[in-house]
């Protein structure tokens, strides 16, 4: 055979070998794909589920972002969709149904060494399009505000951004963390910071702001008070069957939904 | 003879299987960014100013040039330490110095990267905030940490280099009356000027392509930088930062901001051949 013959032959035999390699798909079981947010959450649930009801085929959390996850379950990806915004008026529009399983809080925090301990949502809203640059502008010590805001695509900067930017776009001099911790990591060390995360994983080593004059609070949340709450829902295409049905009837008994309020979330009543 | 055959022929195989990984990855990177690139125009991609996804703004100049800000910054960092230390354990140190020296420099190259962005989060960054200013997640943090990670890869090649300096030019110029250092300033390091130069291009291209240690300690602003205490996001670290979510057209666009990274390594990489053939 000749050499450049028997070159051209391996390379072809070579895609072919890699192209015959295929992925499988998950058969029988439940997927759920969806926001970042809400996908701690659901395992844990899955993990609580699947304990009580052994032999029950397998529960799949994929993460992916609010967006994909409400897509998934369009396309029928995935048999229920996560996501921690509210639909919009043309996701409704395709048969889709929201499950609130949950309610997150979002909470605007900053250094514990920062004497400013209370904002207006407008106050945050002009903070973060980058039109109050001084701390000395809202009570605070004179110096720079350095604004923490998540990556784009984040369900929790999508509330954000919905909640309180009402169309102003953040600032592009913010810093951009890709996570709730690491938000918070960066506020806990930097006295100039402010940033948002889920009230869930507010800790002593940062400062949530009271918002209007409301404390950032699971009480506050649930009196209805406090004014960033954002729900955590499965999405849903048509009515729940089999598995699909049973673990949303799981995750909306007062056993599972105690458990989403230990872990810091605000329960469906 | 058949046997003989068949054995060329399964390791051929072999062999092409790393070039058509590469070409596969290649073939994917451009089906998926190109066009996107098309879509917003690749002058507006690449010198637009905002990058706003959501909003269906994809500008990558600020990435551009964070990118070139923290490359640039290694290499003032990373070259003169590493032309040193290159210098000192080929030229000045005692052997058994340089035996120690050179298993220590190579350790640097093993640790992880993320271990170098946790150092710089945990230590740098609250430095150059206190004494600095600025958040301390900045261009200089990133430019820190790069050039202490392009050192292994400037040292050794470095030290080839120099070690491959024939002896004879070293017993000329000494026999003509220069002293120690005018023989390695005048003649061996012109002598070796294409191997530092590879070294330096290469250390480049790692800088360039390093994308966790940089998400860490660089804060990833979208703004335009206008100082190295000022944040910065680069090529690299936006796809890592952003790739999780993205989906549609902003999926896209992160491939299509990976071809102006393949770009961007791949005439590094020609620079570097081309540099180390010529000029002998």
């Amino acid at each position: 055979m000749p050499r450049s013959a028997q070159l051209g032959l391996s390379f072809i035999t070579t895609l072919l070998l890699l192209g015959c390699c295929r992925v499988e798909g998950s058969e029988g079981g439940l997927t759920l794909a969806g926001s970042t947010s809400v996908q701690p959450f659901a395992e844990m649930l899955a993990e609580e589920y699947m304990r009580k009801h052994p032999g029950s085929p397998p529960i799949n959390v994929q993460g992916g972002g609010s967006s994909a996850g409400i897509q998934a379950a369009e396309t029928g990806t995935a048999d229920i969709g996560m996501s921690s915004r509210n639909l919009k008026d043309k996701e409704l529009a395709l048969g889709l149904k929201p499950i609130a399983i949950a309610k997150d809080a979002i909470a605007i925090i900053v250094n514990p060494s920062n004497p400013v301990c209370e904002l207006s949502l407008e106050q945050v809203r002009r903070i973060f399009t980058g039109e109050i640059i001084n701390w000395r502008e809202v009570g605070g010590k004179d110096a720079p505000i350095v604004l923490i805001t998540r990556e784009e695509g984040s369900g929790t900067r999508g509330a954000f951004e919905e909640m309180v930017m009402k169309g102003s776009p953040i600032s592009l001099r913010a810093l951009r963390q890709d996570s709730n911790g690491a938000v918070r990591v960066i506020v806990a060390s930097d006295p100039n910071a402010i940033g948002y995360i889920s009230l869930g994983i507010v800790n002593e080593q940062v400062k949530a702001l009271r918002l209007d004059g409301v404390e950032a609070s699971v009480g506050s949340v649930k009196r209805g008070e406090y004014s960033l709450v954002r729900p955590f829902l499965f999405v849903i295409k048509g009515e729940p069957k089999g598995l699909a049905k049973d673990f949303i009837e799981f995750v909306l008994s007062p056993e599972a939904q105690e458990l989403l309020a230990k872990e810091g979330l605000v329960g469906i009543d | 003879m058949f046997k003989e055959k068949l054995i060329g022929y399964v390791l051929s195989i072999i062999a092409f299987s790393a070039i058509a990984s590469l070409a596969l990855i290649t073939f994917f990177i451009f089906r998926e960014g190109f066009p996107v690139m098309v879509k917003v125009g690749p002058f507006d991609f690449l010198v637009g100013r905002v990058w706003a996804p959501s909003r269906g703004e994809f500008g990558i100049l600020p990435m551009v040039l964070g990118s070139i800000w923290v490359t640039a910054g290694a290499l003032l960092i990373g070259v003169p330490l590493g032309l040193a230390v290159a210098i000192f354990t080929s030229e000045f140190a005692h052997p058994t110095i340089a035996q120690a020296l050179r298993p220590a420099i190579q350790l640097l190259a093993g640790i992880p990267s993320v271990i170098y962005g946790f150092i710089g989060l945990i230590i740098l960054v609250p430095w150059i905030r206190n004494y600095l200013g600025g958040p301390g997640l900045s261009i200089l943090a990133g430019a820190i940490i790069l050039g202490i990670m392009i050192l292994p890869n400037i040292i050794s090649i470095s030290e080839d280099a120099i070690r491959a300096v024939p002896r004879e030019y070293r017993e000329g110029a000494l026999s003509l009356g220069a002293t120690h250092w005018q023989t390695i300033w005048h003649v061996v390091l012109p002598a070796a000027r294409s191997g530092i130069i590879a070294s330096v291009i290469l250390g480049m291209g790692r800088a360039i392509g390093e994308t966790m240690a940089v998400i860490m300690v660089v804060g990833n602003s979208l703004g335009i930088p206008k100082s190295v205490l000022d944040s910065a996001t680069t090529l690299t670290s936006n796809i890592g930062l952003e790739m999780g979510y993205a989906t549609g057209l902003h999926r896209q666009a992160l491939f299509a901001t990976g071809i102006v990274l393949f770009a961007f390594i791949m005439l590094l990489n020609s620079l570097a051949n081309f540099l180390t053939r010529a000029k002998r």
